[in-house]
């Protein structure tokens, strides 16, 4: 598997107001690696850019060889939406079946296996509106390993669901990274972070540490990143002292 | 006495089998777009399409008075602008789409209007805002069987990544570039139904068979193939029904169509499966697991 991805002086952001700043260094291939920080410190907005959904304001990323899969928020999925659990995680055979093709009775099993891997056998007709937020996370999972990619980036995949579906798809991350995949998620829980991922970025727009996990999410470090200034400051100077020396600009540090 | 209510209108007079046919085609095929319209929660873009599509036809109205061609080309060529013009503002901007696009139907209708009083009398203006399904000529019939056999071969063919566009957006953007193109392609989808539409119906009422039997479809069932056929039946059901109380009372045929399509919808609203009553008793019986 070739999954490694390098961040050359990356800032990304919106509307000239960078939400990440910056940014140098590379998740090397098979790495376990969570993105914390404060709320608005660009965590997602990365997972974006790495993604290729923004582009930068400046620097850019190099991506390798092979298919990156995704994990949105969840909140991104129209529940509402008349489909049933394998329709939404059929959606994972993208790339294998294309735009015209058909799911073929192999799929199908690859669908009931990877349903039954993440703890949803059975689930395959249930209409998506009554699957439970953690059981919608399990579904949610279970695409990525349809997706079967080298690269795998998750945004927030255990927020607001249960302990038992967190350990459960804490356990696949684990297996994933076993299998030499790259594997980059946001999280919140410091303690899961601590446990369970070897390599960790601390972010606050700028990366305030980035690194093994014992030697990042220190207590001085966490002090620093809490001390994060307001994202959004209509009044910020542009970078560089009068002439912008590029385009977007930076906030004043107090 | 059931014959002659239910079927001989259409037997003894031809405008009759005309108006059955072509109100017909166009429920089944608008049917189908009204569904993804409503799923992608646009339900009120078609209407503000259907008034898009005006200064079009009214220019096609000035150049050559009430013909078919001119005022379904004009109508198609605005619908496809104002849908442009609403989406690139969108992306260009940090306005949301339907603001930009409440913004440029309304320039459109207002132009539209402008256009038909320049030369139409109110006689005019009523034909175009509300149609003619009692005198579907053969030119309007053939409009309306091409518009539906582009739209159901359209929809089959980009339904996988409109389904997965209107499900998860940006999981569709991390796997394929399919998501605008397939976006357009459905808006253009959409004004080609008014456009057909607006022949039988007129551009106000063209939008109520695409978006009712869809309102109505999704209190009866549950997966998305099962809502499009619904929305298709109770589209061809309301047109068959509305010539039939229009014959009766002597009443418009094109309102008459929309209203039997309101009364099934109200119906569906009411005692449909996820309707008002029936999705508020809770059932004491359950499986075991």
């Amino acid at each position: 598997m070739s999954g490694g991805i390098g961040i050359h002086d990356l800032t990304l952001g919106y509307d000239g107001h960078p939400a990440v700043h910056h940014l140098e260094g590379s998740f090397a291939e098979g790495s376990l690696t969570a993105i914390v920080g404060p709320n608005g410190s660009g965590k997602s907005t990365l997972l974006k850019g790495v993604m290729g959904l923004l582009m930068p304001l400046g620097g850019h990323v190099h991506r390798g060889e092979g298919e990156i899969a995704y994990l949105p928020q969840s909140a991104e999925v129209d529940r509402d939406f008349p489909a049933t659990v394998a329709e939404l995680i059929g959606l994972g055979l993208w790339k294998r079946i294309g735009l015209f093709g058909s799911i073929a009775r192999a799929d199908r099993k690859r669908i009931g296996d990877a349903l039954a891997a993440v703890g949803l056998e059975g689930f395959a007709r249930r209409p998506i509106g009554t699957l439970s937020g953690g059981q919608m996370q399990r579904a949610l999972f279970a695409r990525v390993l349809l997706q079967d990619a080298p690269i795998i980036l998750l945004d927030e995949p255990f927020t607001a669901i249960d302990t038992q579906t967190v350990t459960d798809l804490v356990a696949l991350v684990q297996h994933w990274h076993e299998e030499g995949r790259t594997v980059i998620a946001v999280l919140h829980d410091l303690e899961l972070v601590r446990h369970n991922f070897p390599r960790t970025l601390l972010l606050a727009r700028e990366p305030i540490g980035w690194g093994p996990t014992a030697e990042v999410l220190t207590e001085a470090n966490l002090k620093l990143a809490g001390a994060m200034p307001e994202a959004w400051d209509e009044r910020a100077p542009w970078h560089g002292n009068d002439a912008p020396a590029h385009d977007h600009d930076h906030e004043v540090k107090a | 006495m059931l014959y002659d209510l239910l079927v001989a209108p259409f037997v003894e007079f031809v405008f009759m089998r005309r108006a059955l046919v072509g109100a017909i085609v166009l429920a089944i095929s608008a049917g189908p777009v009204g569904v993804f319209l409503m799923l992608r929660r646009m339900s009120l873009t078609g209407d503000a399409m259907s008034h898009a599509i005006l200064p079009g036809a009214a220019a096609g109205f000035l150049v050559s008075g009430l013909a078919i061609v001119p005022m379904t080309l004009g109508g198609f060529a605005a619908g496809l602008v104002v849908a442009m013009l609403a989406g690139l503002v969108s992306r260009l901007t940090s306005q949301r789409e339907d603001s930009s696009l409440a913004a440029f139907y309304l320039i459109s209708l207002a132009l539209g209007v402008m256009l038909v009083s320049l030369r139409g009398s109110s006689v005019d203006l009523m034909h175009v805002l509300f149609g003619t399904v009692l005198a579907l000529n053969n030119d309007a019939l053939i409009l309306i069987g091409g518009v539906a056999t582009t739209t159901l071969v359209g929809l089959a063919l980009i339904w996988r990544p409109l389904v997965a566009e209107c499900l998860d957006p940006v999981f569709l953007r991390s796997v394929s570039r399919a998501g605008p193109p397939v976006h357009l392609i459905f808006l253009a989808l959409v004004v080609l139904n008014l456009v057909g539409g607006f022949q039988a119906l007129g551009t106000l009422l063209a939008v109520g068979l695409m978006m009712l039997p869809a309102a109505a479809a999704r209190f009866w069932v549950r997966s998305l193939e099962a809502v499009v056929a619904l929305a298709i039946g109770i589209g061809v059901l309301s047109a068959y029904l509305g010539l039939i109380v229009s014959y009766r009372l002597e009443v418009a045929s094109g309102p008459a169509i929309i209203l039997v399509a309101g009364a099934l919808y109200l119906l569906s609203l009411v005692f449909g499966r996820r309707g008002l009553v029936f999705s508020r008793r809770v059932s004491t019986r359950h499986r075991i697991a």
